[in-house]
């Protein structure tokens, strides 16, 4: 079993059309995992049923007792996070600064401070409509732990294939190089880049990629919208052969991908398209290089 | 006056929007642009300015001494985030899953973990010919984005007067890093593209603008694609859309580029300049 994760260091270059097409070609060899759950959106394309769902807790955050406390204001002076401002003579913990290191609940003499476990998300297991499992979530508005919610996504997904003895685990990846990222690339085994031919896309898949060879994992690169900028689109290229990175194939600027999302459907779903046997070439070859 | 440019989803036009409105509203007014997409950081490629401030930033982490130290094991103990751990007869320190709260620093009984200073990342300053532009980008490897964040916008406060509008590109998403952009926001403007995936990270952006009880409009990036369902939405919901950038290859390939879309679209300039308006009737307010 191989897990190939899918990212692309800029967001909006086509990254969850593109996994959503994998996961229609992949049909019942795969397990699908979307990782990108502060803005998980390939539930929108691949029709799941929602039939497992379990909160997700992580994290805690301090709670103050009113009535033990003793406005010592010992908690307000040791907080690194400017969490306990005191209002109207009480000191109180502002739940969006507080980092829940719980060091106040540690020093205080009163005892008046609880560290709660932070309902964070919920997660889900589904079937989707290309007769696979996709595991997904969603953060809630404004949580934290973005990174443990990944983990725990790619766990399961890991367990479904493992138990169904699945060839891949495609997993869809959130923008950034932060703990999210990090977390959807440990355990990988394979890394597809999705990059757009901008100096925004070229700048930021460089970035990327640095992580992604920290990390010692071979990657493989598709350049969406490759004929917007023909000029980056060589640099790219250039870029890829430079650091041993497999060329996947490249995409041109079609809005088909939007007219399909819009119906709800992968590319690989419409009548005839050329995109959809660009996009076979490549599933193919990701096949092929990780046997 | 801080105007955060924030989306849920990805790729949809926050830095065009940030850059050029910078630019636009320059031309009168007294403007920084401040790039804290901190992971990755694109407005500088659209900026031409001058380097006048170049600076390391750190964050705080403990460091083992292990001369006095009993092993008793505290630090391991307090440390929520797995960051510190006796392992035998060494401490290990976890610089990435280090949060900073001091907490086995100063609660060590023999005094020997003192905070030290560690490169996070870098903040740089540029003036161009009509406004300021400050970016942080974090170092690769590092993955909390935050407490860079929360250094920049005080090097912002610090360094210029409050009568600026400050335009904050932001990260994007709805969790950690985008909060600490948008708590620390005068008023906000989501920027999204009309299609299903557009759609479903907007509501998702605008439940964490509710949440966090801030003033708030949408503008639409590429209008022309996808559907309505963005624009039904807002106005079912009184939500202000205060311009619709037009769907045009020019403004795709102006941006491969790395330049300013509004002095060569007229189309994308007069929707621009909505925004502006908007933004100065803000200032105007607020005086």
């Amino acid at each position: 079993m191989k897990e190939i994760v899918i990212i692309s260091g800029k967001g909006g270059t086509g990254k969850t059309s593109i996994t959503a097409a994998f996961a229609m070609l992949g049909g019942t060899s795969i397990v699908v995992a979307d990782c990108d759950v502060d803005a998980a959106d390939m539930h929108l394309l691949l029709k799941p049923d929602w039939a497992f769902s379990e909160d997700f807790y992580s994290g805690v955050i301090a709670v103050i007792d009113q009535e033990k406390c003793i406005r010592c204001g010992n908690c307000q002076s040791i907080c690194r996070f400017n969490a306990i401002p005191k209002i109207n003579d009480e000191y109180v913990v502002n739940e969006l600064n507080c980092e829940g290191c719980g060091y106040c609940a540690r020093i205080c003499p009163a005892d008046a401070i609880e560290m709660v476990e932070q309902n964070v998300g919920k997660f889900y297991i589904s079937n989707t409509k290309a007769e696979n499992k996709l595991v997904h979530a969603r953060l809630k508005s404004g949580a934290d732990n973005s990174g443990k919610l990944v983990a725990k996504v790619k766990k399961e997904a890991k367990l479904i294939a493992e138990k169904e003895q699945k060839e891949y685990i495609v997993v869809d990846g959130s923008p950034g190089i932060g703990c999210p990222v990090v977390s959807s690339l440990s355990g990988a085994d394979y890394v597809v880049l999705v990059t757009e031919p901008s100096v925004s896309g070229l700048h930021d898949l460089k970035r990327v990629y640095q992580l992604v060879n920290k990390f010692g994992i071979s990657a493989g690169c598709i350049i969406n919208k490759a004929d917007i900028n023909q000029n980056v689109t060589d640099q790219i290229m250039k870029f890829l052969s430079d650091n041993d990175i497999d060329h996947l194939g490249n995409l041109p600027y079609d809005e088909d991908f939007t007219k399909a999302m819009t119906e709800g459907k992968t590319i690989v779903e419409t009548q005839e398209s050329h995109l959809k046997n660009l996009i076979t070439e490549m599933w193919n070859k990701i096949k092929e290089i990780n046997k | 006056m801080k105007i955060a440019i924030a989306s849920g989803k990805g790729g949809t036009g926050k830095t065009t929007l940030a850059t050029n409105l910078a630019s636009y509203l320059a031309q009168e007014h007294q403007v920084v642009l401040a790039d804290l997409d901190v992971e990755e950081p694109n407005s500088g490629l659209f900026i031409n300015g001058k380097l006048v401030l170049h600076e390391n930033k750190d964050k705080m982490i403990p460091e083992w001494e292990r001369k006095n130290c009993t092993l008793c094991g505290l630090c391991n103990q307090v440390c929520n985030f797995h960051a510190i751990i006796k392992l035998g007869e060494q401490i290990m320190v976890f610089p990435q899953l280090c949060h900073s709260c001091y907490a086995c620093s100063e609660l060590c009984p023999q005094n020997v973990l003192p905070m030290i200073p560690q490169k996070m990342g870098e903040l740089k300053h540029f003036q161009t010919s009509n406004f300021n532009f400050v970016e942080s980008r974090l170092d690769i490897g590092q993955e909390q984005a935050v407490p860079l964040i929360a250094q920049t916008l005080d090097y912002l406060k610090n360094n210029f007067s409050e009568e600026t509008i400050f335009l904050l590109d932001s990260p994007p998403g709805t969790s950690c890093p985008v909060i600490e952009v948008t708590k620390n926001a005068d008023f906000v403007i989501l920027i999204t593209e009309p299609t299903p995936f557009g759609f479903h990270d907007l509501i998702l952006a605008v439940e964490t603008m509710q949440e966090l009880n801030r003033d708030f409009a949408v503008v639409i990036n590429r209008h022309g694609i996808g559907n309505s369902e963005v624009l039904d939405y807002c106005e079912h919901n009184g939500i202000d859309v205060l311009a619709k950038l037009p769907n045009d290859r020019r403004i795709a390939t102006l941006y491969s580029r790395g330049e300013l879309v509004y002095k060569k679209v007229p189309e994308f300039a007069s929707e621009l300049k909505k925004i502006a308006d908007y933004v100065l009737d803000l200032l105007q307010e607020d005086k």
